[in-house]
């Protein structure tokens, strides 16, 4: 009973000695931030460039013609 | 799926500063923060001097983005690298990381103060509400909300700096680059520009 009790005080005794496991919850880069709204999801501005609100194809379609305006070849010497 | 990018032509770029006036008043940035520069190689060196306009490229694979301990940046569908500056703690690990120096920090306070992180957010904004005063406040404008590019990129008078989807401007740039049929080593506005269609010639009395 003795050798029981003291066994049963030496282990909660070295238990102070453990050292819990620690691990950093898992870093997902750029997940942190979830609330930006994209920019097809606007109304467009009055008198600005003309899109369907929400459809991002229409979106892309219309910035893909303001990427293509800076291809002066388009412009000069034609 | 569009990924957001910047293109600067060296042979074109005039050192003219106007990205970088054009983006400082766009967003109204204060002294000292310069999400926008322009740098300049063998200044003053006749045929040797190349500038380029530098700001924040939205790496695919942005280092800001894998060193940020709080992770405040996210990348939008778009591909552009934003930060949200109510999580940045302003610890300047980015600019460390980052190696186009993109990341700014304003020094308004006393002690070296270093405030939270500015950098180009490719007039896309931040997590505000889009085109609200609170965005405008921190990030700028958001000229993409708009259905516009960056104002750099517009307003850029050689049409030296590009802006868009990183397969458009790059199909620009390569058909510049087919018509002048050259390679850096040659210089000047005949070269920068090209005669035109290919394999014609500039224009009489033209410098080249």
């Amino acid at each position: 009973m003795k050798r029981a009790l003291a066994l049963l005080g030496a282990t909660l005794a070295l238990g102070a000695c453990m050292e819990i496991e620690q691990e950093s919850a898992k870093k997902e880069v750029g997940k942190t931030v979830k609330s930006d709204t994209a920019a097809w999801s606007n109304e467009p501005i009055a008198g600005g460039p003309k899109w369907t609100k929400g459809d991002r194809n229409s979106w892309e379609d219309q910035i893909k013609k303001r990427q293509l305006a800076q291809h002066e070849h388009k412009r000069i010497y034609q | 799926m569009a990924r957001m990018k910047f293109l600067c032509d060296a042979e074109r770029c005039i050192e003219c500063n106007g990205c970088v006036t054009a983006c400082k008043n766009e967003h109204e940035v204060p002294w000292g923060v310069n999400r926008r520069r322009v740098v300049t190689i063998n200044d003053g060196v006749v045929g040797a001097e190349k500038s380029i306009s530098v700001a924040c490229m939205h790496c695919s694979d942005a280092p800001c983005m894998a060193v940020c301990p709080v992770d405040c940046f996210y990348k939008t569908a778009d591909g552009v690298v934003l930060h949200d500056k109510d999580l940045c703690i302003g610890c300047g690990y980015c600019f460390y990381a980052c190696p186009f120096g993109a990341p700014q920090f304003p020094q308004a306070g006393a002690f070296g103060l270093r405030g939270k992180m500015d950098k180009c957010t490719f007039c896309a904004g931040g997590p505000e509400p889009d085109r609200s005063e609170a965005e405008f406040k921190k990030y700028g404008r958001n000229r993409l909300a708009e259905g516009k590019l960056p104002a750099c990129a517009e307003m850029c008078s050689t049409k030296a700096l590009l802006g868009g989807d990183g397969d458009v401007i790059a199909d620009i740039y390569r058909e510049r680059v087919l018509r002048r049929g050259k390679g850096s080593e040659v210089w000047g506005w005949g070269t920068a520009y090209g005669p035109g269609k290919p394999g014609a010639q500039p224009p009489t009395g033209a410098k080249s």
